[in-house]
Parts: C-alpha cells; sequence; structure tokens
C-alpha cells in the first residue's frame, strides 16, 4: 500500500518514469532495496518480477481467490487457535449462554461457546473463518473446471494439474478436520460416520479406526488429535504445495484464451508492477470484503444450538459442510449391498465411502494423461480451449459434473422431504436413478449442442468475419475492414447498442475500446487464424475418441 | 529465472488512462481519496465497536464496508492513474537444450556410476533403507491399542440392568405401549456401542426367530441404537409403522421384524439384546449381543 502510496504521488509529476537508480538518493523504499541488493543481488530477479506480464481474463481471477482465503484462514484461525481448548475432558458449562447452563460437555465444546458468547470479537472471527473455508474450496472446484474446461491441463502444465489436484483434496481434509474440533452434535456425529468408514477398509480397517482415535469411538483423543492434524500438518502441507503451485505458474507463466495479439509463443497482458498487483491487492480486499460480510451477517455452524456431542444423541437433517456434501449423499443412494467372503465382511460404507471417491481421485490425477491418450495430441499448450470448441471433454465434464450435483444434492434427501412434504423414499428412488440416467444425458446433450454450435458459421476463430467491429461515437457498432460478409451477422453494417451485438472480442473476453489497436487488424486475425489451423488436427483427434458416436 | 528480458519486447509506451485529461485526474484522486476516507472512517468505528464491547453483526459489517472501500479505491487508482498498457512478451519452450541436458547427464552420471557398477552395494543400500523404515513403522503402532476382539463386545453382561443415560435403572412399569428409551447396562453410561433402544411394541404380533423367544418382556423390546450402516444413532421411531429410522442416511429397520432393514443403505438388522425381568421389577439384559454391533468391518465374525 505505501509503494502504491508514493507512485501515485510521483506519477502526478512525471508518469510512468521509473527514478533513476543507484546513488544515494531515491525513494526510502529504493534505497531499503539498495541495501538488500548489495548484500544479495536480487535487482535482476525484482525487475523480471516486477515486469513479469500477466493475461487479463475474469477467469484467472478464480484460483486467486481460493488464494486470498487461505491467507484469511490463516489469519482468522492463528486468532482462534489462542482461545480454542483442543480436550475432551468433561466440563459443566456455567457462562452466559442461559440454554446451556449446567450442561456437561467437553473443554472444547466450551471453548468455543466461549469464543462464540465471551471471547470479544470471537464470533465474527470463527464465522470469517468458516465462511472462509467454505468459499476456499468453491474457488477450488470452480478452478479446478475452469482450468479442465479450457483445456489448460495439457502439456507442459500436467504437473500442476496433480499439485491442483491435491490441494482439492488437502483443503476438503482440512475443512472436515476443522468442522468436527468443536465436538458438537453434528460434526461428532460426521466424525462417527467417517469413523465408520474406516472400519470398512479391507484387511485393515478396524486397525486404523484404532490408530486414528486411540481406541474405540469415540474415545478421548480424536480432538486433541485432530486439532494438530488442522493447525500444523495439513496447513504446513497446503502452504508447501500452493508455493509450488504458484511457482510453477510463475515459471511456465500463464495460459491465455486465443485472440488477436494472441500466440502460442508469447504472452500477452499488463504487467505485475503496479497495473496487476493493485488489481490482485483490489480482488484481495473484495474477497476478504465479502467474508467479513458474510462472517458478521450470516450465522453459520451456530453449535450452541445443535449442543454438545453426545453419543446416544442425533439431530435429524444432519448436513455436513457443502463440500463433503457428495460423500454423504453417495453413502445414502448406495444399495444396500455388504459382501460377506470366507468369513470376512466388506461392508456397505467402503464402497460410496472409499472407492468412489477414490476412483475420483484417481480419475482427477489421471485426466491430462487419459486425455493425451486418447487425444494423442502431446504437444506443448499456452493458448486455451474454448469449452465449445472440445465437444467431447466438455461433455465428460458436464456429465462429471452432473454425477456429483446429484449426489451432492442426495445428501439433502431428509431436508428436501420435510421442507416439501415429500416422501424421502421415493426422494431417494429419483436421486438413484437421476445419479444414473442425468450424467449420460447431460453429457449427450452437451455434446448435441456443441456440435451443432460447431456447424455453425457464426464462429469468432475458426471463421472470423474479417475486419474489425468498432463502436462508433454514437455508440453503435460497426465493421472495419476486411470483406463484408453477406450473411454473416457483422455484415458490415452498423448495429445499433439495442440490436444484438455481436460482442466486441468474444474470444478474449475483453472490450477493446475505442483506441484502434496498434497492429493491423488483417494481421491480428490472420495470426489467430494461423494457429487455429496448426492446433485443428490435435482438435480433431480430440473429438474422435473412442466413445464417440 | 531467465526470463528477465521481457520488457525489451518492442512495448507501447506506457501510460495511464488519464494521461491526457488532467481535470478528469484530479477528479479521479478525490474519488479515491474519497474512497479510502470511508475506509479510515469504517476502520476507526470497527475499533470504536470492539472498545464499545463488541457486536459481531456490526464487526462484520464495517469490515466489510473497510476492505470493500479500499478496494475500490485500489481499482479506480489501476485503472485511471496507473500506467498499465497491454504488453507483450515471450514465452521460452521449457525443456531445456539438447546440449544442456547432456552435460547434466553427465554431471548425474558421476555420481550415479559408481553405483551402478556395484550393484551389489546399490542392493545393500536399498535393503538398509527398506528395513530402516520398516522399523520407523512400528511407534505409529502406539497411537492406539490393537483392536482384537473388542469391537465384537460391548459392555452389556449376563444381569446388567438396563439404565438411562443418567444412571437410573429402568422397571418394566416406566414405559408406556409404543415408548421408547435410549438405555445403556448400569455402570458404562459412557459405551458409546452399547446404547440400546428399549421399545415396548405392547401386544402387536412380533415375528421371533426360534431362540428368541425368551428376548423379550411383556412387550418390551431391545436393540442395538447403533445403525448397521454408518455408526449414527438411530433415534427416530414411528410407532404407527413400528419402524426405526437412522437420522443420518435413513436406514428403517422394522421393529416387528427383529429390526430387518427395509430401506436405506443398511444391509443388516439391528442386534437384538436378550432381555428379562428381575424379581424386583427391574429389566436386566441376559447376556451380551450374540453379534457385533455397528457397522461392518473386515473381521466382524
Amino acid at each position: 500500500m505505501i509503494k502504491l502510496g508514493r507512485r501515485k504521488a510521483r506519477s502526478g509529476s512525471e508518469p510512468g518514469k521509473p527514478a533513476e537508480a543507484g546513488t544515494g538518493d531515491g525513494s526510502p523504499i529504493e534505497r531499503v532495496g539498495h541495501w538488500v541488493d548489495d548484500r544479495l543481488g536480487v535487482s535482476k530477479f525484482t525487475r523480471s518480477a516486477l515486469d513479469k506480464i500477466f493475461p487479463d481474463h475474469w477467469s484467472f481471477m478464480i484460483g486467486e481467490i481460493a488464494l486470498y482465503c487461505f491467507v484469511i484462514l490463516l489469519a482468522t484461525g492463528s486468532y482462534l487457535t489462542f482461545f480454542f481448548s483442543a480436550s475432551e475432558k468433561q466440563v459443566v458449562y456455567h457462562g452466559s449462554y442461559k440454554p446451556l447452563q449446567g450442561v456437561a460437555m467437553s473443554d472444547a465444546y466450551r471453548s468455543v461457546v466461549d469464543i462464540s458468547f465471551k471471547v470479544r470479537s470471537g464470533l465474527v472471527m470463527r464465522q470469517i473463518h468458516h465462511c472462509a473455508a467454505v468459499v476456499f474450496l468453491a474457488a477450488i472446484v470452480v478452478h479446478l473446471a475452469r482450468v479442465f474446461f479450457t483445456g489448460a491441463f495439457r502439456r507442459p502444465r500436467e504437473i500442476n494439474w496433480i499439485i491442483g489436484v491435491t490441494l482439492l483434496l488437502l483443503a476438503m481434509a482440512n475443512g472436515f478436520t476443522g468442522y468436527s474440533l468443536p465436538d458438537d452434535l453434528l460434526s461428532g456425529t460426521g466424525l462417527r460416520i467417517a469413523y465408520s468408514i474406516v472400519l470398512s477398509v479391507p484387511f485393515v480397517g478396524s486397525w486404523l479406526g484404532y490408530l486414528l482415535f486411540g481406541g474405540r469411538f469415540p474415545g478421548t483423543s480424536i480432538i486433541e488429535r485432530l486439532f494438530i492434524i488442522h493447525v500444523l500438518f495439513i496447513p504446513a502441507l497446503i502452504a508447501v504445495t500452493l508455493t509450488a503451485h504458484m511457482a510453477i505458474l510463475w515459471h511456465q507463466k500463464h495460459t491465455d484464451f486465443a485472440g488477436p495479439g494472441k500466440s502460442e509463443d508469447t504472452i500477452h497482458g499488463s504487467r505485475l508492477w503496479p497495473q496487476y498487483a493493485a488489481k490482485s491487492a483490489a480482488l484481495f480486499c473484495f474477497v476478504a470484503a465479502v467474508i467479513a460480510g458474510l462472517g458478521g451477517l450470516a450465522q453459520i455452524n451456530p453449535i450452541w444450538i445443535y449442543g454438545p456431542y453426545r453419543a446416544a444423541a442425533v439431530s435429524a437433517g444432519s448436513q455436513p459442510d457443502w463440500y463433503i456434501g457428495w460423500l454423504d449423499g453417495a453413502l445414502r443412494v448406495m444399495p444396500p449391498l455388504e459382501i460377506r467372503l470366507f468369513h470376512h465382511t466388506i461392508a456397505n460404507p467402503f464402497f460410496p465411502g472409499v472407492v468412489m471417491p477414490g476412483i475420483t481421485f484417481a480419475l482427477l490425477y489421471a485426466w491430462p494423461f487419459l486425455e493425451q491418450r486418447f487425444s494423442k495430441d502431446k504437444a506443448p499448450h499456452n493458448l486455451l480451449d474454448r469449452p465449445r470448441d472440445r465437444p467431447l471433454r466438455t461433455a465428460f465434464g458436464v456429465s462429471t459434473i452432473t454425477f456429483y450435483f446429484v449426489l451432492f444434492m442426495a445428501a439433502g434427501t431428509d431436508v428436501f422431504a420435510s421442507t416439501f412434504g415429500l416422501s424421502f423414499q421415493s426422494l431417494l428412488v429419483v436421486f438413484q436413478f437421476s445419479l444414473i440416467i442425468a450424467p449420460p444425458l447431460f453429457g449427450w446433450l452437451t455434446w448435441r449442442l456443441l456440435k451443432e454450435l460447431s456447424t455453425q458459421r457464426a464462429h469468432p476463430i475458426q471463421q472470423p468475419v474479417g475486419g474489425r467491429i468498432v463502436r462508433t461515437a454514437s455508440g453503435g457498432y460497426e465493421v472495419v475492414g476486411g470483406e463484408a460478409d453477406g450473411d454473416g451477422p457483422a455484415g458490415g453494417s452498423a448495429l445499433t447498442p439495442a440490436g444484438p451485438a455481436p460482442g466486441p472480442d468474444p474470444a478474449s473476453g475483453r472490450d477493446p475500446g475505442p483506441t484502434p489497436e496498434p497492429e493491423p487488424a488483417g494481421a491480428a486475425t490472420d495470426t489467430a487464424d494461423a494457429e487455429r489451423a496448426a492446433a485443428e488436427p490435435a482438435g480433431a483427434a480430440a473429438d474422435r475418441t473412442p466413445g464417440s458416436p | 529465472m531467465t526470463d528477465g528480458h521481457d520488457y525489451d519486447y518492442d512495448q507501447p509506451e506506457d501510460a495511464y488512462r488519464l494521461e491526457d485529461r488532467p481535470a478528469a485526474a484530479r477528479a479521479v484522486e478525490r474519488r479515491i481519496a474519497v474512497y479510502w476516507g470511508i475506509t479510515t472512517l469504517a476502520a476507526l468505528s470497527l475499533a470504536g465497536v470492539y472498545l464499545a464491547g463488541g457486536q459481531p453483526q456490526l464487526e462484520g459489517l464495517l469490515l466489510m464496508i473497510a476492505l470493500g472501500s479500499l478496494g475500490l479505491g485500489l481499482v479506480v487508482f489501476a485503472r485511471d492513474l496507473l500506467p498499465g498498457s497491454e504488453q507483450t512478451g515471450p514465452r521460452h519452450e521449457m525443456a531445456s537444450s539438447e546440449a544442456e541436458r547432456d552435460a547434466t547427464d553427465e554431471a548425474f552420471e558421476r555420481g550415479e556410476m559408481p553405483f551402478v557398477r556395484r550393484s551389489f552395494l546399490l542392493r545393500m543400500l536399498g535393503l538398509a533403507g527398506g528395513a530402516l523404515g520398516f522399523a520407523a513403522i512400528f511407534p505409529i503402532n502406539s497411537l492406539g491399542p490393537h483392536p482384537g476382539d473388542t469391537l465384537a463386545r460391548t459392555s452389556w453382561k449376563k444381569g446388567s440392568r438396563l439404565v438411562t443415560i443418567d444412571g437410573k435403572p429402568v422397571h418394566v412399569g416406566d414405559l408406556s405401549v409404543d415408548g421408547v428409551l435410549t438405555v445403556f447396562p448400569e455402570g458404562a453410561t459412557d459405551d458409546a456401542d452399547a446404547q440400546t433402544i428399549l421399545i415396548n411394541v405392547g401386544d402387536a404380533p412380533q415375528k421371533i426367530r426360534p431362540g428368541r423367544d425368551t428376548w423379550s418382556v411383556q412387550g418390551h423390546v431391545a436393540f442395538s441404537k447403533v445403525c448397521t450402516h454408518a455408526g449414527c444413532p438411530v433415534g427416530l421411531y414411528r410407532s404407527t409403522s413400528h419402524q426405526l429410522l437412522c437420522p443420518c442416511h435413513q436406514s428403517t429397520f422394522d421393529v416387528l421384524d427383529e429390526c430387518r432393514p427395509v430401506f436405506g443403505p443398511a444391509a443388516r438388522s439391528l442386534p437384538q439384546l436378550a432381555l428379562e425381568v428381575r424379581d424386583d421389577g427391574f429389566l436386566v439384559a441376559q447376556h451380551d449381543y450374540t453379534e457385533p454391533v455397528g457397522p461392518g468391518y473386515w473381521n466382524r465374525p
């Protein structure tokens, strides 16, 4: 912030000119920089870092939202550790919250009630922490979807895809361990289910369960163990993995969508300093603002209503945090199957609780290599696919998302049943059938739709209409240059703003604005065209992978 | 980093958007100052709210205003007053040159070859490492006891009185028809797997397997309350249909048919506890459950 302030002050007199580096004068920050450079020689790196170019597209910001959530999680989480007591020692509550007066509970639960009602600013910190976790996972999943649908995982970025999937796993694990810490009735039930899933693992399940819980459920040490896992092990792993994720991104440079001025061998966008840094700092502010607002105004996980965990109690309508919903839903839709073989049992939760997530993550990890194998496309790619140009991949993605969405919805069977007065039995059967029918159906619909789209002439990359669309002074749009295509949507005629404007630059999603681009338009479209032609054989192969009708 | 020369790439002049419009730039400066003024005010109010005793909703709201306003100022600053012309720079192929690779391989081989040539030593080293790793597994064992057959047993014993969670013994007349009560063995109300649901089904007709005809007392039947699916307490009893429902995953058990699962993911009946009534009228268990309670596991007998 200080740096920005200085830039602003100086830009008034001599804009855009960096101050002379070198001797004693220069800003205080520069003098500190010189002092550091004398000892570490970091100027060369710093210069290249400040000049680093980042492409601009809103969808590239989703991963950044996740990053900023992690920062917020660290800050609020550190604060909470000062007040949380990771102990299952039984105490009797004598605090300010009347309904729990005289109730026996674990010290962990007592401390979370105190954080919520006794510690000043404790509740808002706790709720911001929980909201940030919810948004963190959401941002990771949406970021993953963005990377998937645009093909950003292709060579040379397979390693970063693997690291990213690992981050998703770690974030889910830390979310689960985190919301289990208060030792309330809801999360205790979740732990009981987790224990049952561990028990179901063939050969070593019961042993694993006893190791994890320090004996038979519930034992007396699980909260202590979850605490150290939640505040040290997994966060440390996330920090290391996240650093690697960003270092690789930095080294390989960001992908970009095809468009005028974009090519496989160049990177186009704004510099890290000051434009990108300022915008990114602003994004942090907005993410933090939204989460702070949620943390203050929207109640999340009111553990004082659930009550302390008691093994024999449970409340109806027990749902986990959203990112565990797909697992809970899978447990519900699983048919009553238990395998008994040679005096051994493979218990029911093993299939939805271990096999299904195992396959999920195995597929996620393997995807870049599977796609390479089927598409025979092993070439490096820096330009992204538009999802509509890759019908098969997009259809597969849509069908996968449908599958997990049905599982997620199935986790709310009882809530839907009681809210809408339906029978939970029929609802569950509907979900079971949807799980089988909906994914292929939506996948096929997507594939058909995209195939249909690809035969349309109105394709800004495959068949550029020629010329550029510029906004006229009156606010309309007009095509200049190139041969006017009689039946094209732009057709050389000016369009009013109210009309179906084809959009300034659908490929890059940016409005080039009233100022003309520096390079001639024809050259730009030609480049894009050539790129496209080069990429075409690979893309065509991708659409002919096995399974395509 | 070897990509330190992006700035040499034929770039357009760095200029900020309002460069040629000083009046507009001054207006924007004022606007940004207002945003950051709002941030200052909201932040100070936040401190004031804390000093006054704290108020979660107000704290969240003020923090949102402070941060949002700070972000707005930054965005406008970046858009109008910071140089941000579009730049183009080169990308580099990730792979190193053939020569670089060969040189690296060569450097590596000066340490690799001595091992490869002495393959016996290499195998010994592998063995030694494996043995160390093997020895390092054992301390993990201290994390918890070996389960043995403990999962197959609960605290119920011959003659254990049925008590409520508060330790109050249950008398045969305590429970009206269609009433349910969660009970534990006396002295073991903390044994989560011993939790049992006692139901008075009255004279509703029950299907009773041979051998179990002496397990109920005057319409009282007792079943393990630990769901055989994923271990949740099967706490909801619908007296009209005599069904027990697990609130977690909706497994449903038919109480009149020895708690056979009739819906949901549970695959096994809830184990039944054999009851008898003592001369003084208190309900007791005849013995522990005859099968392991709760979800399945590999070594389940």
